[in-house]
Formats: C-alpha cells, sequence, structure tokens
C-alpha cells in the first residue's frame, strides 16, 4: 500500500501546478516520514529494554553489577549462569527452590486450561447456538462477572477457603482461577462459534446425529483453532496470576507457584538481585515462547475475547 | 433419539430464522431449552458458586464484625453493623480513592495515546514489521511480577540503571527514589512545582504495560479502514494531518471509547502492579491496595468488605455505563 503512494505521487493530476515544491502536504509527508521511524525505533527501545535488562542483570556476577550498575554489555568474560543454578536448586541444597515452584505453576496452569475448557466448551456453544430462556441474561452475567474486582472476591474465598481448610492447597487455587477465566473463555470460544456456518451441523442432523453427535464431529473440530488460541491464553493467566496466589499460598512455601515465589524472595535481603532476575527470566520464559509460538492465533483471541467483554 | 428425528425437519428452518418468539411451547423449542440449559450448566453453577455467591457474601461480611480471629464462628445470620462503613468513610478512604481515580484515567488515557502513537507508525508495512508488531505486545502478555520486579531494580536509588545514568547523563545532584518518594519540588521557567513522584512513576508503568492492549485493538480497526476513502480525501489534496483528523480520527472513536471504558475498569480495579512496586507507599495506595491491608495486615474482613463494596458500586454504575452503550452493539454483531 506505501509503495505505490510514494511512485504515484509525481504523476497525480490533484498536484498542484505552480512551482513551490514545499507545500504544507510535502513538508508533513516528510515530517512524519522521519518521525515514524522515530518513534518506531522509541517504541522498540521502551517495550523491549526492560526483558533485556532482566536478562543481562541475571547473567552478570553481583559484584560487577554492584561495581558497575549503568553497563549494559553482555559480559563475556564473566558471563556467570551460576543465578540460574541458584534459583533452580532444591531450598535443601542451599537454592530457591524454583524448579519445585514451576511445577506447581505449571500443574495450576494445565489443570485451569482444562477444566475451564471442559466446562466452557458446551456451555459457549449452548450460547452461540441454541435458543433458550435467559440465554441473554446469562451472557450479562459473565460480562459483569468479567468487569467485576478480583479483590471484591478475594475477601469472600480467603474466608470460604480457611473455614474448609482448603487455603493453602492448590486445588483452591486451580478452582478460583476456573471460576476468574470462564467469562472470558466463553466470550472467545462463542465468538468463534458464530462464525461456523450452522448448514454443516445441519446437514450433520439431518443425517441422523444427535446434538451431541454434531458438536463432537462438526462444530470441535471446526472450532480447534479457537480452543487452542484460547487454551493458551488462560495458560497465560494462570500461569501469571498473583493476587489469589498471594492470598491463599504465602504460609505454605511448597505449594508457591514462580510469582509467589519471586515476589516473596525479592522482599527479603539475602536473596541477591542478581539470582532474582534470574527467576524473572525464568518466570517469563515460558509466556514468551508461547506467545511467539502462537501469537497470531493469540492477538486474534485477544481481541475476539476483550472486544466482547 | 426418536424424537430429534422426528424434529429435524423443522430444525434447520427454525435455526436459520433466528428469533421465533411464537414457536416457543413447541416440542422442538422445549428440547433447544432444555439442551441448552443442560450444556450450560456447569459453567452456571461454576460461576454462582465461585463468583455470585462470594459477591452476596461480601455484602453480608460487609455488614458484621468479622475479623481472622473469628472467622469459624461468624455466621450468615449474625448480628449486623453499619461500623465498618462508618470506619471506612472516617478512615483515609476518600484519599485513596482519589489517588485510584487519578491512577487509572492518566494510566488509561496514556496508554491509549501511546497505543495510538504506536498503531498510527505501524501502519504502513515494512520489512519486519510483523515481528515489531508482535513484540510490541509483550509487556502486556509478560507475568506482572517479573515486569514490576525489573522496574524495580531499574528505578533503584542505589543500583538501577536509571539513577545511575541520570547522575551521569542528566546532572541530576543525587538519586531519585523514584518509588518511595512521595512528592518532588520542581523548578521550571522560574516556577515551583510539587509533584507526586510515585504516582507518576506507576502511572509510567501502568502506561507501559497496557498501551499494547489499545494498540492491538486500534491496528485492528485501521486495517478494516477501506483504503478508497484515504485515497479519495488525498486525491482531493488533503495533507497527512488533515488525513488524520477527518478520515481515520472519526473512525477510531468508536474503539477508543470502547478502550477507554475497559481500561479504565481494569485499571481502576488493578492491585497487582501498586502493590508489587510501592506496596502502596508513596502516596500510591488505591482502593484494592488498601482493602488487601486491611484484610491480611489488620485482618480485618469487615472492613475490607465494605471498602470492596464501596468500590464495587463506583464500578458497577462504571458497567451499567459500559454495558447500556456498548452492550446494544454487541447484540448486533
Amino acid at each position: 500500500m506505501a509503495v505505490p503512494v510514494e511512485t504515484r505521487r509525481p504523476a497525480s493530476p490533484s498536484r498542484p501546478p505552480e512551482g513551490s515544491r514545499w507545500t504544507r502536504d510535502v513538508i508533513e509527508t516528510k515530517v512524519f516520514g522521519v518521525l515514524r521511524w522515530v518513534v518506531i525505533v522509541g517504541l522498540v527501545l521502551v517495550t523491549l529494554f526492560p526483558f533485556y535488562y532482566m536478562f543481562i542483570l541475571s547473567i552478570r556476577p553481583l559484584d560487577s553489577l554492584l561495581r558497575d550498575p549503568g553497563s549494559l554489555a553482555i559480559p563475556f568474560g564473566e558471563l556467570d549462569w551460576s543465578s540460574y543454578r541458584n534459583i533452580m536448586t532444591p531450598q535443601e541444597g542451599g537454592g530457591q527452590g524454583f524448579l519445585r515452584f514451576m511445577g506447581n505453576s505449571a500443574m495450576v496452569a494445565l489443570g485451569t486450561v482444562l477444566i475451564s475448557l471442559l466446562v466452557a466448551i458446551p456451555g459457549s456453544y449452548a450460547i452461540s447456538r441454541l435458543n433458550f430462556f435467559g440465554r441473554r441474561q446469562i451472557s450479562a452475567l459473565f460480562l459483569a462477572v468479567y468487569l467485576f474486582p478480583s479483590i471484591l472476591l478475594a475477601i469472600p474465598l480467603f474466608t470460604f477457603f480457611t473455614r474448609l481448610g482448603l487455603r493453602g492447597q492448590l486445588v483452591a487455587l486451580l478452582i478460583v482461577y476456573v471460576a476468574q477465566v470462564i467469562p472470558v473463555t466463553i466470550y472467545m470460544l462463542r465468538n468463534y462459534f458464530d462464525t461456523i456456518p450452522t448448514s454443516l451441523e445441519e446437514a450433520a442432523a439431518l443425517d441422523g446425529c444427535s446434538r451431541l453427535g454434531v458438536l463432537r464431529r462438526i462444530s470441535l473440530p471446526l472450532a480447534m483453532p479457537a480452543i487452542i488460541s484460547n487454551g493458551l491464553f488462560v495458560f497465560m493467566i494462570a500461569w501469571n496470576e498473583f493476587l489469589f496466589a498471594l492470598l491463599f499460598l504465602v504460609n505454605t512455601r511448597s505449594n508457591w507457584t514462580v510469582s509467589l515465589g519471586l515476589s516473596q524472595l525479592a522482599g527479603s535481603i539475602e536473596v541477591p538481585t542478581t539470582v532474582l532476575m534470574a527467576g524473572s527470566v525464568i518466570l517469563t520464559l515460558p509466556i514468551i515462547i508461547i506467545f511467539f509460538a502462537a501469537e497470531r492465533l493469540l492477538t486474534e483471541g485477544l481481541t475476539a475475547g476483550a472486544e466482547k467483554g | 433419539m426418536s424424537s430429534v428425528k422426528k424434529d429435524v425437519p423443522a430444525g434447520p428452518a427454525a435455526s436459520a430464522a433466528g428469533p421465533r418468539g411464537r414457536r416457543k411451547l413447541s416440542p422442538m423449542a422445549r428440547e433447544e431449552q432444555r439442551a441448552g440449559l443442560t450444556l450450560l450448566s456447569p459453567t452456571l453453577i461454576l460461576v454462582l458458586v465461585m463468583v455470585v455467591l462470594p459477591i452476596l457474601w461480601t455484602l453480608v461480611l460487609a455488614f458484621q464484625r468479622v475479623r481472622i480471629l473469628n472467622i469459624r464462628t461468624a455466621g450468615i445470620f449474625g448480628p449486623y453493623t453499619v461500623a465498618n462503613f462508618e470506619s471506612v468513610f472516617s478512615s483515609s478512604f476518600f484519599t485513596s480513592l482519589g489517588t485510584t481515580l487519578a491512577y487509572s484515567i492518566f494510566g488509561t488515557a496514556g496508554a491509549i495515546i501511546l497505543g495510538l502513537i504506536a498503531a498510527l507508525a505501524l501502519r504502513k508495512p515494512f520489512k519486519g514489521r510483523t515481528l515489531i508488531r508482535a513484540s510490541m505486545l509483550i509487556p502486556y502478555v509478560s507475568p506482572i511480577v517479573a515486569v514490576t520486579f525489573t522496574w524495580t531494580t531499574m528505578l533503584d536509588p542505589q543500583f538501577g540503571l536509571i539513577n545511575y545514568w541520570g547522575k551521569r547523563l542528566l546532572g541530576w545532584e543525587e538519586s531519585i527514589p523514584f518509588l518511595s518518594e512521595r512528592a518532588r519540588e520542581v523548578s521550571f521557567l522560574g516556577l515551583n512545582f510539587e509533584i507526586p513522584t510515585a504516582l507518576i512513576a506507576v502511572i509510567v508503568f501502568e502506561m507501559w504495560r497496557s498501551f499494547p492492549f489499545a494498540f492491538l485493538f486500534l491496528t485492528a480497526r485501521i486495517n478494516a479502514i477501506p483504503d478508497s476513502l484515504e485515497e479519495a480525501a488525498r486525491v482531493d489534496g488533503a495533507t497527512p494531518i488533515q488525513r488524520f483528523v477527518h478520515i481515520i480520527l472519526p473512525q477510531l472513536l468508536p474503539t477508543i471509547a470502547m478502550l477507554s471504558v475497559l481500561r479504565f475498569i481494569w485499571t481502576f480495579n488493578s492491585f497487582d502492579d501498586i502493590y508489587l512496586l510501592t506496596g502502596g507507599g508513596g502516596g500510591t495506595e488505591v482502593v484494592a491496595v488498601t482493602v488487601f491491608n486491611f484484610l491480611t495486615a489488620r485482618g480485618d474482613i469487615g472492613a475490607a468488605s465494605a471498602q470492596a463494596l464501596v468500590l464495587a458500586v463506583i464500578l458497577g454504575l462504571m458497567v451499567g455505563i459500559y454495558i447500556k452503550f456498548f452492550g446494544k452493539k454487541e447484540e448486533v454483531s
């Protein structure tokens, strides 16, 4: 699109035939042409710099950081991976035990993905396809839930799980996460089901397929891209979650998630900054990998999910 | 099974016709009704039990004297009192409400403006644009704990990068404790200003973290604008600024309005960012952080509930506005 603009301009009949080359149009086009690149470079720097800084600090020895805090080059001579060793080693081995925290995070996040999909696929199908009493009210309810402050939910759930004696358990976290992501999941999947032509399902129904059979054999395979992107999206939400992990698990170290572990260790003086930066890298890396592996699916899913709520 | 087969001829016609009020009581419609509710029931039960019921319970808790210590003995029908609300409104609630508002308004506006600038700058294709577009979303999807921690380190007064280079290149006399300083005197053109350092720092962070969201939506919308519109304006001699103001901006306004409401609600609720960056210190205590402190540090469940409830009522009004203005369009699309 940009190329024809540039080449067509000199020949364009609408250009003022008079001599002056410096019309407002020409000046603006030139200024914005330059400004555009300045903005792009600036934005890329601003977005990516913190991640670069995070990584650089994680591979520097602590004393070099304290000696020269302004250095941004990768220190080839003094490259130091010991922070990663420290953060991953179990606590009994003198490390911070992040391997275990990663296991906890992965378990909760995968569990959330599985359960929320299992529950939301039939639900979103019903909202998209079937006409039943209260459908609009239920849609509105999910929208409201999606927009409500999680701190409001935190209090009763905290009280509830304390009473049940489940507060330090990963299961409690799992249940809360599923309830939290369900509205988004429903919206994302419903939008996708809406785009699948009904004629395909009707054809299957005419051939004698039951309603569940139609869902399983026709709609589900067609909705696969949406289901996968939604699953990844939910995984990211659950992996990144902090508030409920902090509220529920703070007293049981063995059940900490990576986010919680990092935030708790950041408060203590004994753990050096470089080690915590290694922890940050470890926490961020899975998300960045997932994001770049499924970038197109995820951005589409994100817009679809948020547009509706 | 047999009943399904019998109804099938009516099926396609009915579902293609869309809303069908008159056939409400036909066996087909009743079957659909039952199937719909059955398929939805797991979701519905989960949301009712884990979300709606707890919210109602907050309502009850807000009117009781419940503390962590007597959490096991407090009942649903306990003695009710408005003492919690009295203490909420007599304490610093309005200060933190003001902070929350300032944080949400400036954070939202900043993120949307930055997102708009990014969307416009990346509008025309060039080599590597896809990669740059994708990288620009990283702040939004990254774990909040990791990014706040990186920012805290960057802004650290002792070995933070910003203060190091500020002192070297910008001639700062001393380190600025960005995340703990309440206010700083700044003189500009002979005038002295007091600027809220920590509040500005958390707002800048919020802009950084959520501009990708605005960028994503605005890019999608810009791509949907037909080229012919702009081409016509160009032929008529409109300059780039004029084309933006008269052609592009009007097309983006609905998206910007939707983003403003959504981002405002989310920023208004947000807890993690500020708790992790400043812990609510330096004049950045938003309502969500106050609620959290009441709940954990003081163990005062009743007061925490009362505050959360006031927050929710304010938000409920905003959600109401959102649904009123955007809910209708949703049904159409």
